[in-house]
C-alpha cells in the first residue's frame, strides 16, 4: 500500500527555461493554492478576513519570545518523530503507532525520575533518554513483529497499540504515580525545577531540546544518504522482492527500520516529560506523533524538507493560540491548514502524475 | 428495572454510533476499500448534524446532512485513491486529521449550545414486556435503526446478489471485470454509501448519546471502530458483537469508577484493544500455513475439533484490500 | 454464433502482439489456436472477449460489428472466456460463483442456480457441487465451474486458453468430452493451445499465429504435425527433417533423466526431488550440473522450468529430496544461503523481482559492497564499468526503470558477482532485439568460461539449441533427459515441447 515514485524516461531537454520552471514548480504551487483556497474557504465562512488569519498563523509564533520558545519546543518533539518517520517511510511502513511509541517513551522516561531521583541531574537525564528510547524502540518492535510474525499491517497493529499506550499513561497518571492527595486527570506531581532540562528563564526554552533534535536528523540524514543500511531500507521499501534477491535482508530492515523510529519517537517523549510538561499527563503525545507523519507524508521522507515543514507546522500550531484572541476563530484552523497541505499535496502529485 | 438490565440497555443505546460507523466500513472494506478516514468523518458528520439540526430545528434534517458529509468526505478518498491512485493509507489517514481540525473550527460557534435531540420513543406495548421491553424496546429511533442495521447488512452482504457482487469487488476485483462490472465505479458507489452511514454516526452522537457538540466530542470512536471492522473479521454479527462488548466495558467502566474510586478501571477502556491485538493474532496465526501442519501433528480425536475452532476463527481480510485495481 | 476478426491490430510499446488477422471461427465447431509462446494467441482471444482493445480492425459476432468496452459486453453478446488461471473467486463457494454478478434474467433464483449448477455439471460429466469452497478445487474442477457459469449465462461461443495445464488427465477427457458435446450442441469454442497432441485430438479447424501474424489459416483437420510445427516456429526445412527425425517419432515414452557421470566439479547436485508451486509438480527429479556447463529449460511457461530454476536459487524448497550445491547440503535452506554459496538467480520479470526500478545502477553496486558506508566513488566507478562492459545505454545515476529492457537485463547481468558459480535464469533475452540478446549470451559465456555453471528456461528454441549443451525438455511437470544439443533440432524440440513423447496424462 505504498506509493512508489514513477519515473519516466526524460523527454531530450530543448523547452524554454520558463516552461521548465513551470515543471518544477507545479506541484508546490498546485499544492499551496489548494491548501489555502481550502483554509480561506473556512475562514470565509466565519466571517474572518483571511489575510489576517494568515498573519497571524505564519509570523504569530514570531511575534515574541516566549511564542518563539513555544514554537521550538513544539519543534523539536516533532522533528524527531518525523526524523524517525523518514525511515519507516523509506522502508515502505506507514508506522502510525509513532503516537504510541512517544507515549511509551515518556512513562519510560518517568522510570528513573521516580526510582532514582537523587542522582545527579546529568546522570538522571542520561538514563531518562537511554530509558525513553528503550521504551519506544521495544513498542515499535511490538509493531513490527506483529506484521512479520502475525501477518497484522503495522497500520493497526499501530492504531492498537497506541490506545495500549496511551492507556497506561492514564493508568499511570490516575492510578500508581497519581499525586499525593486525590488523583487528577492534570498529570503527575510536578518534577522538581533542578530535574526539568536546563531551561532558559522566563522563556520555556530548553535549548537541548532542539539541539538534540537537530542532530538526530542530521544522523538520519547522514544514515540514509551515506550508509549502506540507509540504501538498504529504501531498496525494501521501493520493492522487497528484489531487495531480497539483491541480498537485503528484508525482514531484518523492517525491524530494524521500526526500532529506530521508536527510538527516536521515545526520545520525543523524554523531551515531552523533561522539557515541555515536567510531568506526566494523560495525553503527553498530544498529537505530535500524528503531526510527524504529516510533516513526513508532505515531504516523502526526504530528509532535506523535514526541518523546515516541521519549523512551518510547529509555527502554524503556536501561532494559532493567538486566534481566539485577536480574530474570535477557533486555533484549529492551523491543523486544517496543515492537513490541506497535506492533502493537496496528494491531490497534485496524482494530477500531475497522470498520463497526457 | 434491575441493575443488569438497565446496564444491557445502556450498552445497546452506547454501542450504537459504532454499529453505524462499522457497518458503513464493512461495507467499504468488504469491497476492497479501506476508509482510514473514520474518525474524522465521524467529528464532521456530528458537527453538521447538530448545526443543521440546530438551524432547521428537524433532527431528520440534521442526519441527512451528516449521511451527506461523510459520503462527501468519502467521495474524496475515492477521487485520490481510485481515480488518482494514491495510497488509500495516506489518503485516508490525512482526511481523519483534516476533518478532526475542520470540525473544531467550524464546530466552534455550537459549542455546548443546547439543541434538538432525537425523541425517545417507546414502542407501544412491547415497551412493557418484562424484561426484553426496557432492553429493548425503550430506546428512540436511531437506536432502533441500529439494531436493524446489522441484520440489514448481514443480509445484504451474505444473503442478496448484490452482496456477491459487493464482496467480489473486495476478493477479487478482476474476477468482477470478468463477469461485467464497472469495478471503478462500483468501489466509489460503495465506499460513497458507506461513508454516509459513518457520517450518521457522527449524528448519533450530537443528536442522540451526547446531545450537543463539543470540540473532539467522539474521541476516537473512528479509530476504535476501524478496529472493531478488523477484530470482527468483516462480519457484521461479528462487528456488532464488537461494538457491544466495546460500549459494555466503557459502561464499565463509568461505573466503577464512581462505585470503586482509586480501582485502574482504565483496564476497562483499554481491554478491547489488547483483546483486539490478540484476536488479531489469533486469527492471523490460524490461517497459517504453520497452524495447519501443528493441527495435522495433533491426535486424532482433537484433530476436527482443533480445525474446526481455527476455521471459526480465521476470518481472513478481504483479499484485494486496500489494493489499487489492475486489469486482467 | 459465428466469430469474426477483420484486421486485427493490437500493439504493445513497439511489440506487435496482433498484426492485421483476418479470421472467422464458425459455429458448431471446435476451433484450435495454434503457436508458440509470445505468438499473440492471448492476445486474440482477450480482444474478442473485450479485455482488451483493438488499436484497429473490427471484431463481427454473427456478422454484426461488436464494439466491445470490457468483457461484460463480450458476455451480453454471448463471448466468454476461460483463463488459464481461472478468474474466479477463491473465497466464494461454487454456487456463489456461479450467481455472483450473473444477471437475474439467466439465473433468476439462488433455487434456480443451484438446480442449474447441479444439472449441467451432470449433463456435461464434471464434478463440481454447489456448497463446495473453490478454495478447495482443483484447477481442472474451476475450470468446469467457470464453463459452467459461462454456459448458464447464456455463452454461445466458449474461448479457452491454454485449458490444459494443470489438470489431471481424467480431467482432460472430461474437458474434451464436454467441449465435443457442446459444439454439438451449435457453440463455438475456439481452443488456445500449443499441445499438437491435444488439438489434433480434440478440434475440428486449426489456425497458427507465429509472431502476431497469421501463417495458417483455418485449416480443416486432420493437419500433418510437420506442417503445424513448421508453422509454428518457421523452419520450414527443418519440419520436414523434423518428420523423419528419429526419437520421439518410435513410440517410446521418454524416461525421466537419470544422474549421469560427468567430470570437473558439480555446481548443483539434485538428488530424488520432489516439489510442487501452483498447478506444476516434478517428482522425483535427479540431476547434477557441472560447472562449465550450460543447460537449458524448454517448455511452455507453467511447465515445470520455472519451478526448477527457484529450486536451484533456493526460492522454492522441495518437499523430499536434497538439493546439494557443491558439496554442501542446502536442502531446505533460504535463498541468502544459496547466494552465499554463488548461486544467482536472474528472474524473468526484471522490474518486479529482479532489480529495483527507482534505484540506479550504481545504487544497486552500493547495495553490493560490503563495508557500512557507501563508497559512491566505488559505485560509481562499478557501473560505470558495468556501463562499458556490457554496454549499456544509461549513465551511473539513471533510475534503471528508464532504461529499456535490454539495458536492464544487461544491468542485471552486471550486477552478479564474479565469485558466482551457478546462474539460474529465467527467460534471459526475452523481449529483446537480436543484439542485445547477442551480448547478453556473449557476457553469459564469458561467465561460463570462468566455470560458472548456467541453468536457463527459454521460449526460444533457436536460443535454447545455439547455447545450451544439453536441454531438458518439459511438459506438464514431466521432463525429458538431458538431450546434449548435437541430438538437437528446432522440430525435434518443438515436438517435445508440444508433448509428443512423453507419456500421456502428464502427472495426475
Amino acid at each position: 500500500m505504498q506509493s512508489t515514485e514513477i519515473n519516466r524516461p526524460r523527454e531530450p531537454q530543448q523547452q524554454p527555461a520558463m516552461h521548465q520552471w513551470f515543471e518544477t514548480l507545479r506541484l508546490p504551487l498546485l499544492t499551496l493554492t489548494g491548501a489555502l483556497a481550502l483554509t480561506s474557504l473556512a475562514l470565509l465562512s466565519t466571517g474572518v478576513s483571511p489575510l489576517q488569519a494568515y498573519r497571524i498563523l505564519l509570523f504569530g509564533a514570531f511575534s515574541s519570545p516566549g511564542r518563539s520558545s513555544d514554537m521550538i519546543m513544539l519543534a523539536a518533539p516533532l522533528l524527531l518523530c518525523a526524523t524517525g518517520l523518514i525511515l519507516t517511510f523509506r522502508t515502505g511502513l506507514y508506522n502510525l503507532g509513532v503516537e504510541g511509541q512517544l507515549a511509551l517513551g515518556a512513562v519510560a522516561a518517568m522510570l528513573p525520575l521516580r526510582l532514582l531521583p537523587d542522582l545527579p541531574a546529568p546522570l538522571l537525564w542520561t538514563l531518562c533518554f537511554a530509558c525513553a528510547a528503550t521504551g519506544g524502540a521495544l513498542w515499535a518492535l511490538l509493531a513490527a513483529g506483529l506484521r512479520l510474525y502475525a501477518g497484522v499491517s503495522e497500520i493497526f497493529a499501530g492504531l492498537g497499540l497506541n490506545f495500549l499506550a496511551s492507556g497506561l499513561a492514564l493508568y499511570l497518571v490516575l492510578g500508581p504515580w497519581r499525586r499525593s492527595g486525590s488523583a487528577s486527570m492534570s498529570g503527575t506531581e510536578l518534577l522538581p525545577r533542578d530535574l526539568w532540562l536546563p531551561t532558559i528563564n522566563t522563556l520555556r526554552l530548553a535549548p537541548l531540546a532542539p539541539i538534540i533534535a537537530i542532530a538526530a536528523l542530521a544522523i538520519v540524514w547522514w544514515v540514509v544518504r551515506r550508509t549502506r543500511w540507509g540504501l538498504e531500507l529504501r531498496a525494501v521499501g521501493l520493492n522487497p522482492g528484489a531487495a531480497d534477491r539483491l541480498g537485503v535482508p528484508a525482514h531484518r530492515r523492517i525491524a530494524q527500520a521500526m526500532a529506530a523510529c521508536g527510538f527516536l519517537a521515545g526520545m520525543a517523549g523524554a523531551i515531552q516529560i523533561l522539557g515541555v510538561f515536567h510531568q506526566l499527563i494523560p495525553n503527553i503525545s498530544s498529537g505530535v506523533g500524528l503531526l510527524g507523519l504529516l510533516v513526513a507524508l508532505l515531504v516523502r521522507a526526504d530528509p532535506r524538507w523535514v526541518l523546515p515543514v516541521s519549523v512551518v507546522f510547529a509555527s502554524f500550531t503556536v501561532g494559532s493560540v493567538q486566534l481566539p484572541l485577536a480574530l474570535g476563530v477557533d486555533s484549529s484552523i492551523a491543523g486544517v491548514l496543515q492537513g490541506a497541505l497535506v492533502l493537496f499535496a496528494l491531490l497534485a502529485r496524482g494530477l500531475l502524475a497522470r498520463p497526457g | 428495572m434491575d441493575q443488569t438490565t438497565i446496564f444491557v440497555a445502556a450498552v445497546l443505546a452506547a454501542a450504537a454510533p459504532l454499529i453505524f460507523a462499522t457497518m458503513g466500513e464493512t461495507l467499504t472494506e468488504r469491497a476492497g476499500v479501506v476508509n482510514l478516514s473514520l474518525d474524522g468523518t465521524i467529528l464532521m458528520g456530528a458537527m453538521i448534524a447538530f448545526a443543521v439540526a440546530l438551524n432547521t430545528q428537524s433532527v431528520l434534517l440534521g442526519f441527512g446532512a451528516a449521511a451527506l458529509t461523510g459520503a462527501l468526505i468519502a467521495l474524496v478518498l475515492c477521487f485520490l485513491s481510485l481515480s488518482l491512485r494514491q495510497s488509500q493509507t495516506a489518503v485516508g489517514f490525512v482526511l481523519a486529521l483534516l476533518c478532526t481540525e475542520l470540525s473544531s473550527f467550524l464546530g466552534a460557534p455550537f459549542v455546548r449550545v443546547p439543541g434538538p435531540a432525537v425523541p425517545f420513543l417507546p414502542v407501544p406495548g412491547l415497551a412493557n414486556l418484562p424484561v426484553i421491553g426496557p432492553i429493548l424496546f425503550r430506546h428512540d429511533l436511531a437506536i432502533y435503526t441500529s439494531f436493524l442495521l446489522v441484520p440489514l447488512v448481514g443480509w445484504l452482504l451474505f444473503q442478496t446478489r448484490a452482496g456477491l457482487t459487493l464482496r467480489a469487488l473486495g476478493e477479487r476485483p478482476q474476477a468482477a471485470y470478468a463477469r461485467g462490472v464497472p469495478v471503478v465505479p462500483m468501489r466509489y458507489l460503495v465506499t460513497v454509501a458507506g461513508g454516509a452511514l459513518v457520517g450518521m454516526a457522527g449524528a448519533v452522537y450530537s443528536l442522540d448519546l451526547k446531545q450537543g457538540w463539543s470540540y473532539r466530542h467522539t474521541f476516537g470512536a473512528g479509530w476504535i471502530a476501524l478496529a472493531i471492522v478488523i477484530f470482527g473479521g468483516w462480519r457484521p454479527w461479528r462487528v456488532a458483537l464488537g461494538c457491544y462488548l466495546f460500549a459494555a466495558l466503557e459502561i464499565m467502566a463509568l461505573r466503577m469508577q464512581s462505585v470503586l474510586s482509586g480501582l485502574p478501571t482504565q483496564v476497562f477502556q483499554v481491554a478491547p484493544f489488547a483483546l483486539m491485538i490478540a484476536v488479531l493474532v489469533l486469527v492471523n496465526l490460524a490461517g497459517s500455513t504453520h497452524m495447519s501442519r501443528r493441527i495435522g501433528d495433533l491426535p486424532p480425536s482433537l484433530r476436527r475439533p482443533a480445525q474446526a475452532l481455527v476455521d471459526r476463527l480465521a476470518a481472513p481480510a478481504p483479499a484485494a484490500l486496500g489494493q489499487p485495481f489492475e486489469r486482467p | 454464433m459465428q466469430v469474426s476478426v477483420h484486421n486485427l491490430s493490437k500493439s504493445f510499446g513497439s511489440v506487435r502482439a496482433n498484426d492485421r488477422l483476418t479470421l472467422r471461427f464458425e459455429a458448431g465447431k471446435i476451433h484450435g489456436v495454434l503457436g508458440e509462446n509470445g505468438a499473440g494467441k492471448s492476445t486474440l482471444m482477450k480482444l474478442v472477449a473485450g479485455f482488451l482493445r483493438p488499436d484497429e480492425g473490427v471484431i463481427r459476432f454473427d456478422g454484426r460489428d461488436a464494439a466491445l468496452r470490457g468483457p461484460g459486453d463480450a458476455l451480453r453478446a454471448g463471448v466468454g472466456m476461460i483463463h488459464q488461471d481461472p478468474l474466479d473467486l477463491p473465497a466464494f463457494t461454487a454456487l456463489e460463483n456461479l450467481l455472483c454478478a450473473t444477471p437475474r434474467s439467466a439465473i433468476a433464483s439462488w433455487a434456480e442456480g443451484r438446480r442449474l449448477l447441479v444439472e449441467l455439471a451432470g449433463r456435461l460429466g464434471f464434478t463440481v457441487e454447489p456448497e463446495m469452497p473453490v478454495a478447495r478445487l482443483s484447477i481442472g474442477q474451476r475450470q468446469q465451474l467457470e464453463i459452467i457459469r459461462l454456459l448458464a449465462r447464456g455463452a454461445r461461443v466458449l474461448i479457452l486458453d491454454e485449458p490444459t495445464t494443470g489438470i489431471t488427465a481424467e480431467q482432460t477427457r472430461a474437458l474434451f468430452a464436454a467441449l465435443r458435446q457442446l459444439a454439438a450442441a451449435g457453440n463455438t469454442v475456439l481452443f488456445v493451445s500449443h499441445k499438437l497432441e491435444e488439438v489434433a485430438a480434440l478440434c475440428d479447424t486449426v489456425c497458427v499465429l507465429r509472431a502476431g501474424r497469421l501463417v495458417g489459416e483455418q485449416m480443416g483437420m486432420p493437419v500433418p504435425q510437420a506442417v503445424l510445427l513448421g508453422l509454428m516456429f518457421d523452419t520450414a526445412v527443418a519440419a520436414v527433417r523434423g518428420a523423419e527425425a528419429p526419437p520421439a517419432g518410435d513410440g517410446g515414452t521418454l524416461e525421466p533423466p537419470v544422474t549421469r557421470p560427468v567430470a570437473g566439479e558439480v555446481v548443483w547436485r539434485l538428488e530424488g526431488v520432489t516439489a510442487r508451486e501452483g498447478a506444476v509438480t516434478l517428482r522425483n527429479l535427479n540431476l547434477e550440473v557441472p560447472a562449465g556447463r550450460v543447460l537449458g529449460l524448454a517448455g511452455l511457461d507453467g511447465s515445470g522450468q520455472q519451478l526448477l530454476l527457484r529450486l536451484l536459487a533456493g526460492h522454492a524448497r522441495p518437499d523430499t529430496g536434497r538439493v546439494l550445491v557443491g558439496s554442501t547440503d542446502l536442502t531446505g535452506a533460504g535463498s541468502r544461503a544459496y547466494r552465499a554459496a554463488g548461486i544467482e538467480y536472474l528472474p524473468a520479470d526484471r522490474l518486479a523481482e529482479g532489480v529495483i526500478g527507482a534505484l540506479s545502477l550504481s545504487d544497486h553496486f552500493a547495495l553490493q559492497q560490503t563495508g557500512r558506508l557507501v563508497d559512491r566513488r566505488q559505485a560509481e566507478r562499478a557501473a560505470r564499468e558495468a556501463i562499458a562492459a556490457y554496454g549499456i545505454k544509461a549513465t551511473p545515476v539513471t533510475p534503471i526503470n528508464a532504461l529499456s529492457g535490454g539495458n536492464q537485463q544487461r544491468a542485471m547481468l552486471a550486477l552478479v558477482p564474479p565469485r558466482c558459480r551457478g546462474l539460474a535464469c529465467e527467460q534471459p533475452t526475452r523481449g529483446l532485439d537480436v543484439a542485445s540478446a547477442r551480448t547478453i549470451w556473449h557476457s553469459l559465456l564469458a561467465r561460463r568460461a570462468d566455470g560458472c555453471a548456467i541453468v536457463f528456461a527459454s521460449a526460444d528454441l533457436d536460443e535454447l539449441i545455439e547455447y545450451s549443451d544439453e536441454v531438458l525438455v518439459f511438459f506438464a511437470g514431466q521432463i525429458s533427459p538431458p538431450l546434449p544439443r548435437a541430438q538437437l533440432s528446432v522440430a525435434r524440440l518443438g515436438e517435445l515441447i508440444g508433448g509428443v513423447g512423453f507419456a500421456e496424462g502428464g502427472t495426475t
